[in-house]
């Protein structure tokens, strides 16, 4: 609740080096995540979503989860893992965790996809 | 998120999934609990009491709609028990004349699931369509209604958009075709004026809670000469139609809502009205890009359903009950499914639309300044949300 009242990290990056949206629009939600990338680290992290509660919440908390991590430890982050971090979600909300996560990862390979172009 | 108002109301505004029973409808109820136990059915002077009891409540239901005989009212276990009733009863009953049933894409869940079981039973159902404010095309409907068509069921108003029906005009239709009309009131009852004769009703669906009354109690009108079999076989309680002893207290207490509802629902309506529009011209003048689902001036009393561009419904609702707004959505977290309400897409929403709406049902304790304190905090709340969104367009946020 506290992560949906008070969210973390919300806006957008407008030079961020990988950006990852994913939507879900059966239950409505989408979600786009931000990140800037430091020494192989996520050194920034923004989201915004359009969803339940839950969804908020989770974009929230796995921002807070990925900030500082490299590359590799952030990939590793589940949605079980995010879900445990808010104290659990029923069922039917699982999928919100499982996007919070997915919209991640696709921010991470946005960025070593763009790295690979340059170079 | 904290009250800039300062201190946080409690406003309820839920009534239309759940109300409180009135203390005079509790107290009238009491003594059948310990004094008064007897069953109905039984031969010794225990019983007598409880016989009159359901008597006189069958009586002020059957006041309550116009009905004629007080026989015609048949009391169940809900609206649902009522709906599956009378569609499942006027279905088997009527088998050999022919398998059309003829209903709406906006009736209520505990219709259009009996409807899919018809459906797999061999019977044909016809789903008209509605227009954008949520009006039934009578036209369609008409054109839908053959000689094989047994029963036409429509609400009589919805509860989600609150759009109210032009029963009157579907009743002339079916009682010209020789159809019965089958008619779900649950929303309307209490709130609208209902007469079964004059709207050519021959079966009407009634919930106890949306009048005030206990829960796990409803009844169904069924007009003298309705063909119509049980579905709930056993000591033939309620002429057969629905065994099982009678529930004597809430009998009882659905016979006092009714009776209440009879005497106040004029004056509660017209102060219900005053205060949905105060609710409903506050929020859209103060929330760009928000709207008004369902008729404008066509709807019930109680009902205010908005929507709001970029946010999604339950993040509204959860913003809301936070600073002590108890609403509901029609959209699909809240429910246990992930669909988004079926009414709202009928109404020809967009998905995404039909997520961002809120449902308010104002009730005996909606007042002026709980209405006043939803209507200050809904901008913020709104706007809070659409920050987060990445559908809000820069120039709103501004």
């Amino acid at each position: 609740m506290d992560h949906f009242l008070h969210p973390r990290n919300v806006g957008e990056i407008p030079d961020a080096d990988g950006v990852g949206t994913v939507g879900n629009p059966i239950c409505g939600d989408m979600m786009t995540i931000y990140i800037k990338v430091r020494e192989g680290r996520i050194a920034d992290i923004k989201f915004k979503t359009f969803g339940c509660g839950a969804a908020i919440a989770t974009s929230s908390m796995i921002t807070e989860m990925a900030k500082g991590k490299t590359l590799e430890e952030a990939m590793k982050i589940t949605r079980d893992a995010v879900a445990e971090e808010l104290g659990g979600l029923p069922p039917i909300k699982m999928h919100c965790s499982n996007l919070a996560a997915d919209a991640l990862h696709r921010a991470i390979e946005d960025y070593l996809k763009r790295k690979g172009e340059k170079k | 998120m904290r009250s800039k108002e300062g201190r946080k109301l409690k406003v309820y505004l839920d009534y239309g999934a759940a109300a409180p029973t009135d203390p005079r409808v509790l107290e009238a109820m009491m003594p059948y609990f310990t004094e008064h136990f007897g069953n109905p059915s039984s031969v010794h002077s225990l019983s007598h009491k409880a016989r009159e009891a359901i008597a006189e409540a069958r009586e002020s239901v059957a006041s309550l709609i116009g009905a004629e005989e007080p026989e015609e009212i048949v009391f169940t276990s809900g609206a649902t028990e009522s709906n599956n009733l009378a569609l499942k009863g006027v279905a088997i009953r009527n088998r050999e004349r022919g398998n059309r049933i003829v209903t709406t894409v906006i009736e209520h869940i505990s219709i259009l699931n009996v409807c899919k079981y018809l459906t797999r039973q061999g019977f044909e159902v016809v789903y008209v369509p509605v227009d954008q404010y949520g009006v039934v095309d009578v036209g369609r409907l008409e054109e839908a209604v053959d000689e094989r068509t047994i029963l036409v069921s429509v609400m009589y108003a919805n509860g989600e958009i609150g759009t109210i029906e032009p029963i009157a005009e579907i009743g002339e239709i079916a009682r010209e075709r020789g159809v019965p009309l089958h008619v779900d009131a649950t929303a309307a009852a209490g709130k609208v004026p209902i007469d079964v004769v004059r709207e050519k009703i021959d079966l009407l669906t009634l919930s106890s809670n949306d009048l005030y009354g206990p829960k796990g109690v409803g009844a169904l009108y069924i007009r003298k000469g309705v063909k119509i079999s049980p579905i709930i076989h056993g000591g033939g309680q309620e002429r057969g139609l629905r065994s099982g002893s009678e529930n004597v207290p809430g009998i009882v207490g659905m016979g006092k809502a009714a009776e209440l509802a009879r005497e106040e629902m004029e004056a509660e309506a017209e102060r219900l009205t005053r205060l949905r529009d105060r609710l409903i011209s506050g929020i859209l003048e103060r929330v760009p890009e928000s709207y008004l689902n369902g008729h404008p001036t066509q709807r019930l009393p109680n009902n205010a359903n908005l929507r709001f561009s970029y946010v999604e419904g339950e993040a509204l609702l959860l913003s809301l009950d936070s600073l002590g707004v108890q609403a509901s959505s029609g959209s699909a977290c809240t429910s246990k499914t992930l669909e988004p309400s079926h009414v709202l897409l009928a109404i020809g929403l967009k998905h995404e639309e039909a997520h961002g709406s809120v449902l308010f049902t104002l009730g005996r304790d909606t007042d002026e300044r709980g209405i006043d304190y939803v209507v200050r905090v809904m901008p913020r709340v709104v706007r809070r949300l659409r920050a987060m969104s990445p559908l809000t367009p820069k120039e709103l946020l501004r």
